[in-house]
């Protein structure tokens, strides 16, 4: 994986003492809490409804384990013994002093990590395919044209005061596993039918409280013009993106106001008068980042057979398993949804033991997926049951991966102090309803966000739930028919909102006409798509 | 309402010149400096340039930051005259004002002085190549 060089780690460590310094004005009231705003969300750190919350960049979500064993050991100093992994690949602590801030980027730096631009109107943590590196089906590994991104993002002079947030994520498989087309930019590294590997360009994609899929804007951007066409279109949002309205704000009402033609000829615009301006790259810097993405010393002629004779195991291993481009080796995720829990968190002890398990495993790398799960990458298919042991002893073994006991959930009222509705105990909750049922209703994406901002990416759910505030009362608006992967569509609202225990019976109604109407082996969002909303309303309204 | 100068990096005589609007700019023909709102197009100008001595960018609210790309087009355009940033300038948008080819600060509200040197200084190496000249971090890394 990347290693930082002087270079790199030099600026980090100038980030830390321009927020101390940030912090220190703060403190000594020369900088208003309006003008400290800005400066410390660029930093991660938000204001919550409890104390202070600081969102940790996990660059496309790869992790060392030395990074790992970091995060667990600032969740026992400096908050209250655990961590909350994100939809964005990256960490949150919910119990953060501000005084102890600077010192928790300081250790940070030490592990080449930071909490840079994970909030604020700017260019946010560039995000990937959580396999990429590893899985049977990528193109490319899309991680080097992550780091260029990360690299050109950051401290970018002109992209700090946006109208709104800007999230790019890079993927390089025709399974979307990144949710791409819901960023607003997404980009798709692809092979040219002269055999050239570039990037496709898809624009104007979110969620929140206007979801749009992104139009692709540029079939084939060459990869020594990679910067350059994404400085051109991150120019044009600064320039022409709405602020007179902050939910208007974000580049996919640019584009759609626009229409996607003329927002294209406004960027290709822009981009010919960049080409003549020198920003971009020489290749041998894409080289250079490449080189620390070179596959891990992978041993060859292994075989490929697994012992399944204990159930639990092969049980695990149906669920939260994939298959691995090198022959012997498997992609094994760590399911964060256990029963009951709360989807996304870990304790330090259990980040510190994947860690620890990372070095012995697979190659010392995790990676954090935007489902809020932790993956080993390349675990040798030999290892794998004394692996899943290990994770067994520190109930880190859920075999749910994709069902829906998988639950995405934004951390809701419990915590943010945007959220409406709790999103937690809903997800506490449907994960007991349905846990004997799980493996019946097979491949399912539930997910579900605490207000309209849709950081639980309800949208993408096959179904969703957003709970809103109704004349003071948590209510709870259920969706069908989401996705985010290559067939991304948005899902549609069956009609009158529940209460809290309504919302978990609705969603067994829902599973239920499923059941009952499916057919071969559909899944839930197939057999949707089939019999269309009508049934499902019968039974949820009849 | 005319801000002092506080900070210039520049040889040249400072230019008193009152500013007009970029409307009324195409109007004047005598005038050499012009003040561009957020919402003006900066590219309006770019016919103009020989004659200007003086753009200031207008900055209302810290958080609008459609004067950098005006800013960054002018120079990227070959404006070599004075580019001076007005408005809601604070000590934290100093440095990245710089990197897009402002030279001139006249805050509303004078900055401290040690803290705006402190900003000025702060980043010994860049990422992105600007309008500013400076040499970013890849070329480093890569000489010619």
């Amino acid at each position: 994986m990347y290693k930082y060089d002087n270079y790199d780690q030099q600026m980090v460590d100038t980030r830390v003492e321009e927020f101390r310094d940030q912090v220190r004005r703060r403190l000594t009231g020369e900088l208003s809490e309006e003008q400290f705003r800005p400066l410390r969300l660029q930093n991660g750190l938000y204001l919550q409804l409890h104390a202070y919350m600081l969102r940790v960049a996990v660059p496309y979500g790869t992790l060392s384990s030395a990074q790992m064993r970091m995060l667990g050991d600032i969740a026992d100093k400096y908050d209250r013994g655990y961590g909350h992994f994100t939809t964005r690949q990256n960490i949150q602590y919910n119990w953060i002093k501000l005084e102890e801030t600077p010192q928790i980027l300081a250790d940070l730096a030490s592990v080449e990590m930071h909490a840079i631009q994970t909030s604020g109107n700017c260019i946010r943590n560039i995000s990937s395919d959580q396999y990429a590196g590893a899985a049977a089906d990528e193109l490319i590994d899309p991680r080097p044209y992550a780091e260029l991104l990360r690299q050109w993002s950051s401290f970018h002079p002109e992209f700090l005061t946006l109208p709104r947030k800007f999230k790019i994520a890079v993927i390089a498989s025709d399974t979307d596993r990144a949710a791409m087309r819901l960023h607003d930019i997404g980009i798709q590294m692809v092979r040219n039918d002269a055999g050239e590997i570039g990037a496709r360009f898809y624009v104007g994609g979110g969620m929140g409280r206007t979801p749009m899929i992104g139009p692709m804007v540029r079939e084939f951007v060459p990869l020594d013009q990679l910067i350059t066409y994404s400085e051109a279109c991150l120019r044009v949002y600064n320039r022409y993106g709405r602020r007179d309205n902050k939910y208007k704000a974000r580049i996919k009402i640019l584009v759609h106001e626009l229409g996607k033609d003329e927002y294209t000829r406004q960027v290709e615009e822009e981009f010919q008068h960049l080409l003549s301006q020198g920003i971009e790259p020489p290749i041998a810097e894409l080289e250079r980042i490449k080189q620390y993405f070179v596959d891990p010393a992978f041993e060859t002629g292994l075989s490929d057979e697994l012992d399944l004779s204990d159930p639990d195991f092969r049980l695990w291993v149906e669920r939260n398993t994939e298959a691995h481009k090198q022959a012997g080796y498997v992609i094994a995720t760590v399911s964060l949804k256990p029963v009951g829990g709360i989807p996304g968190d870990a304790t330090a002890d259990q980040i510190r033991l994947m860690a620890d398990l990372a070095r012995d495993y697979s190659f010392d790398e995790l990676r954090v997926t935007h489902a809020q799960n932790i993956v080993f990458p390349h675990v040798k298919k030999a290892d794998l049951y004394t692996l899943w042991q290990k994770l067994d002893a520190a109930e880190l073994s859920t075999a749910n991966l994709d069902t829906i006991g998988d639950i995405i959930a934004c951390p809701g009222l419990d915590y943010c102090s945007l959220a409406n509705a709790r999103s937690i105990p809903i997800a506490q909750k449907i994960s007991e309803r349905f846990v004997a049922k799980q493996e019946e209703i097979g491949e399912m994406k539930l997910k579900i966000s605490g207000c309209i901002n849709a950081c639980g990416h309800h949208h993408a759910g096959h179904i969703g739930i957003l709970g809103v505030d109704r004349k003071g009362k948590e209510n709870y608006q259920l969706l069908l028919g989401g996705s985010e992967g290559a067939d991304t569509s948005l899902g549609q609202i069956t009609g009158p909102g529940f209460d809290e225990d309504g919302i978990v019976d609705a969603v067994e109604k829902a599973t239920e006409v499923y059941l009952a109407k499916r057919e071969g082996d559909e899944r839930f969002l197939d057999t949707y798509r089939r019999i269309g909303m009508a049934p499902f309303k019968e039974a949820l309204y009849g | 309402m005319m801000s002092e100068v506080q900070f210039r990096f520049r040889d040249d005589d400072p230019v008193s010149d009152p500013a007009v609007t970029v409307d009324a700019f195409a109007e004047q023909t005598n005038a050499t400096a012009v003040r561009v709102e957020p919402g003006d197009d900066a590219r309006e100008l770019l016919p103009h340039l020989d004659r200007l001595r003086l753009i200031e960018v207008n900055f209302p609210a810290f958080t609008d930051g459609r004067g950098y790309s005006s800013a960054r087009v002018l120079r990227e355009a070959g404006f070599d005259g004075e580019i001076r940033a007005v408005g809601e300038v604070t000590i934290d948008m100093l440095s990245h004002m710089r990197r897009c080819g402002i030279d001139a600060f006249a805050p509303e509200k004078a900055l401290n002085e040690a803290d705006a040197q402190a900003a000025f200084d702060r980043w010994a190496d860049v990422y992105q190549a600007t309008a500013d000249g400076r040499q970013p971090i890849w070329a480093k890394r890569h000489p010619a």
